[in-house]
């Protein structure tokens, strides 16, 4: 056997949360039931939203494009579930906004069989129908943030992608879906990688894995075909690791130029779970329709990683896996990026990685806020090493253009370290969060000036 | 089941354990063994220096609150560190009344006119010692004897002073160590100071119990080592290259060391977040800088003892070392210019 390649080197600065995966992360991937009804947002990805291209009273296969996309940042959407369009209407979504939104009822006899696309062979396919197969099947950045995956791929006619990083880093407490992708869906992950170097034309690939995941590590390894040009990295054990940013000084020891992209270091990143749909669904032409999401937290009765259909109601996954009597907020992503959820009327969508139900004992943020004593935690646990102290005091005196133009503000990716060491519980990042929207904001208006 | 009303919060949605109040809390639990000695050795002069402190720092704090309608912070401890750190630099014999006027001043001009807790830029216990040394110079440089027979049984006359009344002294007044290295250039043996069997404020006595309370905080992480290490080191290099260069006119390192205030200073004072960089280059210079400073006072000066004002001028620099020794950030090539 190949001995595994464990890596010290890794960012500076950064954080160690509690990570409590060994809740979830022995449990295999179960399929989930069809809800009886299906509620689909159109806006499930970074972009233009989709455009509905069906209509209400229609029946559907599983598998039918359901919504194209609406230009070059923006994919289709396809059904979950046979059944039929009920309702075309708006519904709420996480961030509060409402969005387009089709109610589909699910046939009872739906089953897993999908309607065939066009297959794209590996062998056969150039670059450019690669990343177009990519677009047409929905695919979204699956680690949370929902990028389209194609517009990311793209490299630039001026740049060359070295190496492709493949991101298992899963640094946020509490998830284990890249996990359990690794080990359950590895001849997907491999397949997707092989198309994704085809696409950008890296010369290689080097899957990126936490040292709290050797198994997956090892199970990989045991899998990859000597021949490939395809490495693993054990890294050490991090947060917030999985940022690209961080993800790329750890394995290959440059830091991306503040403003820049991972291409601009010649490298492009994708999350294993996304590579492994790749894997999945470009064989067959198939469009995604569902993806593997861990339910857990103390409120949740039957915790797991479960392999839900897309627009499956957050109301009807709850009632399936069960919760405590006392809860009081849950959240979609992980513990320390994801947002918590004020409606359970919302669905499971593309971006969804993660449901975590804390009961009313293990909410933090009732925690009161103290004055900043200095104390220089969140200094020391800034991936950019940024001075989340001094811009948090700026933005209390509204200085934000000052905290963009001397402080590197725009560069803040929000991970939330600086919050979750402080120790007077200043909202750090929310501050960051709203003084980003404000300069952004100015200076559009500048420019439209 | 699931109509209950959801709370919603923003990320991130778990903290790390340590809170101010927490950290504020340890501090005073660090400080309390050097108090105790301080107690040990001076006796019931000591134990009422030390309550005036913090009683009038706590008075301070509270009616200064309500005075200006904020919160009262009276229960963050921070009042409480700020009068024992008074008291510890205070003389054992020294009027209780002046020992109030610090505490309202340390409080008041210290913290409360610059916002309340975070937002001071000097350690407030050692502006309520400055304003007392300039305000009674007298008082504050005259010292009791250590261990004296009957401190357990009788209170010096001079402590229990009428306020505005030049208080009489009544017991021979013995030299620190760092005055009599001064005016009369008699060395104290180094085991004397570390283990505080001298003459001198109340917490300079004993620098290992000082130590060892700092150790502890730093061990906790809610000191920042750094600080200290810099501080020492840089005042053992200079008094050493010093002594190396004439014995006879520049004390051991030693001294320097376990002698005054420089220990409670390099622990507790200097260590003080608020008044402390926060970034690690910023933090080393803060560190040397007070060291030096400590040797050039308390050899060249014209006091014996240099690390209040020491410490009070770093604290000055500390927010523009941040900004002139900013760390580089991630993914830039250079400082951007401030």
């Amino acid at each position: 056997m190949k001995m595994l390649n464990i890596h010290k080197d890794t960012f500076k600065h950064g954080v160690h949360p509690p990570e409590y995966k060994e809740e979830t992360n022995h449990l295999p991937i179960r399929q989930f039931d069809f809800a009886p009804v299906l509620i689909i947002p159109m806006a499930q990805h970074i972009g233009s939203p989709s455009e509905i291209v069906v209509r209400e009273g229609q029946e559907v296969e599983r598998g039918q494009l359901l919504a194209k996309s609406t230009g070059y940042v923006s994919v289709p959407i396809h059904a979950p579930a046979a059944g039929i369009i009920r309702k075309i209407a708006n519904v709420p979504t996480i961030s509060g906004k409402m969005s387009p939104g089709i109610f589909l009822e699910v046939f009872p006899f739906s089953g897993q069989e999908v309607a065939e696309g066009m297959p794209l062979d590996l062998e056969t396919a150039s670059a450019d129908e690669i990343l177009k197969g990519i677009q047409d099947a929905g695919i979204v950045g699956l680690g949370g943030a929902a990028f389209p995956t194609h517009v990311k791929l793209k490299v630039p006619d001026d740049k060359n992608c070295e190496v492709l990083l493949i991101n298992g880093i899963e640094c946020e407490p509490y998830l284990t879906t890249d996990h359990r992708v690794m080990l359950e869906q590895t001849e997907d992950v491999i397949h997707g990688i092989k198309y994704l170097m085809k696409a950008t034309g890296a010369p290689k690939a080097i899957i990126g894995i936490e040292a709290n995941k050797m198994d997956a590590a090892e199970h990989l390894e045991r899998f990859i075909p000597e021949d490939l040009p395809i490495e693993v990295k054990v890294v050490p054990v991090k947060y917030p690791q999985g940022a690209e940013k961080m993800l790329i000084t750890s394995i290959m020891g440059v830091e991306v130029p503040s403003g820049g992209l991972p291409i601009d270091v010649g490298a492009v990143v994708v999350n294993v779970a996304t590579a492994a749909e790749i894997g999945r669904l470009l064989p067959h032409g198939w469009g995604i329709q569902e993806r593997v999401v861990t339910i857990t937290g103390p409120g949740v009765k039957n915790k797991g990683n479960y392999l839900i259909p897309m627009g499956t109601p957050l109301r009807y996954v709850l009632d399936q896996v069960g919760i405590s009597d006392n809860i009081s907020e849950v959240y979609m992503g992980g513990p320390m990026m994801g947002m918590a959820v004020s409606n359970l009327d919302i669905s499971i969508v593309k971006g969804t990685s993660g449901i975590i139900v804390f009961n009313d004992e293990d909410v933090v943020s009732r925690n009161e806020e103290h004055p900043c004593i200095k104390c220089g935690a969140c200094v020391e646990a800034c991936p950019l090493s940024l001075n989340p102290s001094r811009m948090g005091l700026m933005a209390k005196f509204k200085a934000y253009d000052r905290m963009a133009e001397e402080q590197n503000l725009l560069d803040c990716f929000e991970c939330g370290s600086c919050s979750f060491v402080c120790p007077s519980h200043i909202p750090l990042v929310q501050y960051f969060r709203l003084s980003k929207s404000i300069v952004r904001k100015r200076k559009s208006a500048k420019q439209h000036a | 089941m699931l109509n209950k009303t959801l709370h919603i919060s923003t990320s991130p949605h778990i903290v790390k354990g340590n809170s101010t109040q927490v950290i504020m809390k340890n501090v005073v639990y660090a400080l309390i063994p050097a108090a105790l000695f301080s107690v040990f050795t001076f006796g019931l002069s000591a134990l009422l220096v030390l309550g005036t402190a913090v009683a009038s720092c706590l008075i301070t704090e509270y009616a200064l609150c309500k005075v200006s309608g904020r919160k009262v912070t009276t229960s963050d401890y921070s009042a409480v560190i700020t009068g024992l750190l008074l008291g510890m630099t205070l003389p054992p014999a020294f009027p209780l009344w002046m020992v109030a006027c610090g505490g309202f001043i340390a409080i008041g001009l210290g913290k409360f006119v610059f916002g309340g807790l975070g937002y001071n830029v000097f350690n407030p216990a050692l502006v309520g010692r400055a304003v007392l040394q300039a305000a009674f110079p007298v008082a504050i440089t005259t010292w009791t004897d250590a261990l004296s027979a009957d401190r357990f049984t009788s209170i010096p006359s001079s402590v229990l002073a009428l306020p505005f009344m030049e208080p009489v002294y009544d017991i021979t007044s013995g030299a620190t160590p760092l005055s009599a290295f001064k005016f009369d250039h008699h060395i104290t043996p180094s085991f004397d100071l570390a283990f505080g069997m001298i003459g001198g404020s109340l917490g300079e006595t004993s620098s290992f119990l000082i130590l060892a309370g700092g150790v502890y905080l730093m061990i906790r992480k809610m000191a920042n080592w750094k600080i200290t290490v810099s501080i020492l080191t840089s005042v053992i290099v200079l008094s050493g290259a010093l002594h190396l260069f004439n014995a006879e006119l520049y004390p051991s390192p030693l001294f320097m060391l376990f002698s005054g205030g420089l220990m409670l200073g390099a622990c507790f004072m200097a260590t003080d977040m608020v008044g402390s960089p926060l970034t690690t280059k910023g933090i080393i210079v803060y560190g040397a800088f007070i060291g030096i400073l400590v040797v050039v006072i308390r050899i060249w000066g014209g006091l014996p003892e240099g690390v209040m004002y020491a410490i009070l001028l770093g604290n000055a620099l500390s927010p523009q070392l941040d900004q002139w020794l900013k760390p580089r950030v991630y993914g830039t090539s250079k400082k951007k210019k401030s």
